[in-house]
């Protein structure tokens, strides 16, 4: 399977709080709630690094996950946010927009 | 408020956080408003590489929700770096504006930085109405044309009716502008004193009747008995709660940089150019003490039966003489909304003379005794 590249919405607003990242859509309004591995993939969506990179030296380095499990996690989490319009999937690099 | 709302609020007062900010850029303006609280002239604001440092520092500090307000803001020329830099740092970004110079482009630029809501004064439905308020001809007009662009391109706009005797009568005309353009609306009763101090617009605020009538309108209330209802019996948690969120997760910084509780409270605690924002929101003196502050440490307002429900505003009272006394506007509404007078209401009835009885010792000492 080809690497998923992702990038944050220019259309969102984001702030990190108690170490959670709360995230409100300017689409609808709707406010959202990283936990602490979320957070981390947020914060790497640099449009430029492969998601398997993103959770193997991010992910897999911080929290006692497995990596197989950790990938199929973060494809399912980052498909979710997709869907909400707060970040852009792509199996080509992308320019955050 | 939802749950998720309610838990970030929570979690930012634990952490003493100043989740939301408003950063007037200018008090410049286009118009020259009747009630407004400011003067219009340049003592010196700050340039735009200052706002950008502020905006650095407030983003450091976790600020979230970050309003934009004037003045006008467009009349800054950078006013859209300002904005671009601001949604670079991610701040879930308001503004407010009377929407006169919005044009095409304006809209355009708005709609792309993904603003989260752009709040839009409107005083009246009827030109001859609204532009006597701002003084401005043609306002009216070109706010809507404004607003219009604006909702066209899927922003949420939010128009602001602040309800004055000079247009009371016209706010439903004013919701019903809103509904046509379909855009949210929301009204403000509140007349805020000048911030230099001076009273003499409060007195173009609305009272007594009329705002008895306003609290009593489904369409602006919704449910009129709860919204009406009389306070329940005072208990520790309502002396106990936060009084606002003034200090405790919001601020209010001028166009020079002053930080203040909030913008209806001119309490100075510090200044972005002299310290650092974080210095301020956590050391200032002043700010500790609004902070400190619960409804049971108010000598009057602690005795009242409103305290559990009352919109005190502490800025408010603080402009009235005194941060811990009642604030009379927010005595009146709780007057108006309920029928049960306040206890600051009472006391001031008590220490005045009674009209009838000095009219009767009036009468009495215009006859002859003898």
């Amino acid at each position: 399977m080809s690497s998923l590249y992702i990038a944050r919405s220019r259309q969102v607003a984001a702030r990190e709080l108690g170490g959670e990242m709360m995230i409100m859509s300017a689409r609808d309004s709707t406010l959202f709630s990283l936990n602490d591995v979320a957070t981390v993939i947020w914060q790497a969506a640099d449009g430029q690094t492969p998601l398997d990179e993103i959770v193997e030296r991010r992910v897999c380095a911080e929290f006692d996950v497995e990596p197989a499990e950790a990938l199929k996690d973060a494809e399912s989490l980052v498909r979710e946010l997709e869907g909400h319009g707060i970040l852009m999937v792509s199996e080509t690099p992308v320019v955050s927009g | 408020m939802n749950v998720l709302m309610e838990e970030m609020n929570r979690r930012a007062v634990a952490l003493g956080v100043p989740l939301g900010v408003q950063l007037d850029v200018t008090y410049r303006c286009n118009e020259r408003c009747v009630h407004c609280y400011l003067d219009h002239d340049d003592h010196g604001e700050m340039t735009t590489a200052e706002i950008r440092g502020v905006l650095d520092q407030l983003a450091a500090a976790g600020v979230f929700f970050l309003t934009l307000s004037g003045g006008e803001v467009l009349m800054r020329m950078d006013f859209f770096p300002i904005l671009e830099y601001a949604r670079l740092l991610m701040f879930c970004v308001k503004i407010k504006t009377n929407a006169f110079m919005i044009r095409e482009s304006q809209a355009d630029r708005i709609r792309d930085l993904g603003v989260q809501s752009v709040q839009v004064s409107i005083y009246s439905h009827r030109p001859e109405v609204h532009d006597a308020i701002t003084k401005l001809p043609g306002s009216l007009k070109r706010s809507i044309a404004g607003i219009r662009l604006l909702q066209a391109r899927g922003l949420k706009v939010i128009i602001a009716n602040v309800l004055m005797r000079q247009n009371y009568s016209d706010y439903a005309g004013v919701k019903a502008l809103a509904q046509e353009l379909g855009v949210e609306y929301t009204i403000d009763p509140t007349v805020t004193p000048r911030m230099d101090g001076d009273r003499g617009i409060v007195a173009l605020g609305i009272g007594g009747d009329d705002l008895r009538q306003v609290f009593r309108n489904p369409d602006l209330v919704g449910n009129v008995e709860e919204f009406c209802a009389p306070p329940s019996a005072v208990n520790d948690e309502a002396l106990d709660e936060l009084p606002c969120s003034a200090s405790h997760t919001f601020c209010y910084i001028s166009p020079y940089g002053d930080v203040f509780p909030c913008v209806q409270f001119p309490l100075p605690t510090g200044n972005v150019r002299q310290q650092r924002f974080l210095e301020i929101w956590r050391h200032s003196p002043q700010m500790n003490e609004v902070r400190s502050i619960r409804p049971r440490n108010l000598p009057v307002c602690s005795t009242c039966s409103h305290v559990g429900t009352c919109t005190r505003c502490p800025g408010l009272a603080y402009m009235e003489g005194n941060m811990r006394g009642p604030s009379s506007q927010d005595c009146e509404k709780s007057f108006a909304r309920t029928g049960i007078p306040s206890a600051n209401m009472i006391l001031k009835s008590a220490s005045r003379p009674n009209p009838s009885l000095v009219q009767i010792a009036l009468r009495s000492s215009a006859v002859p005794v003898s």
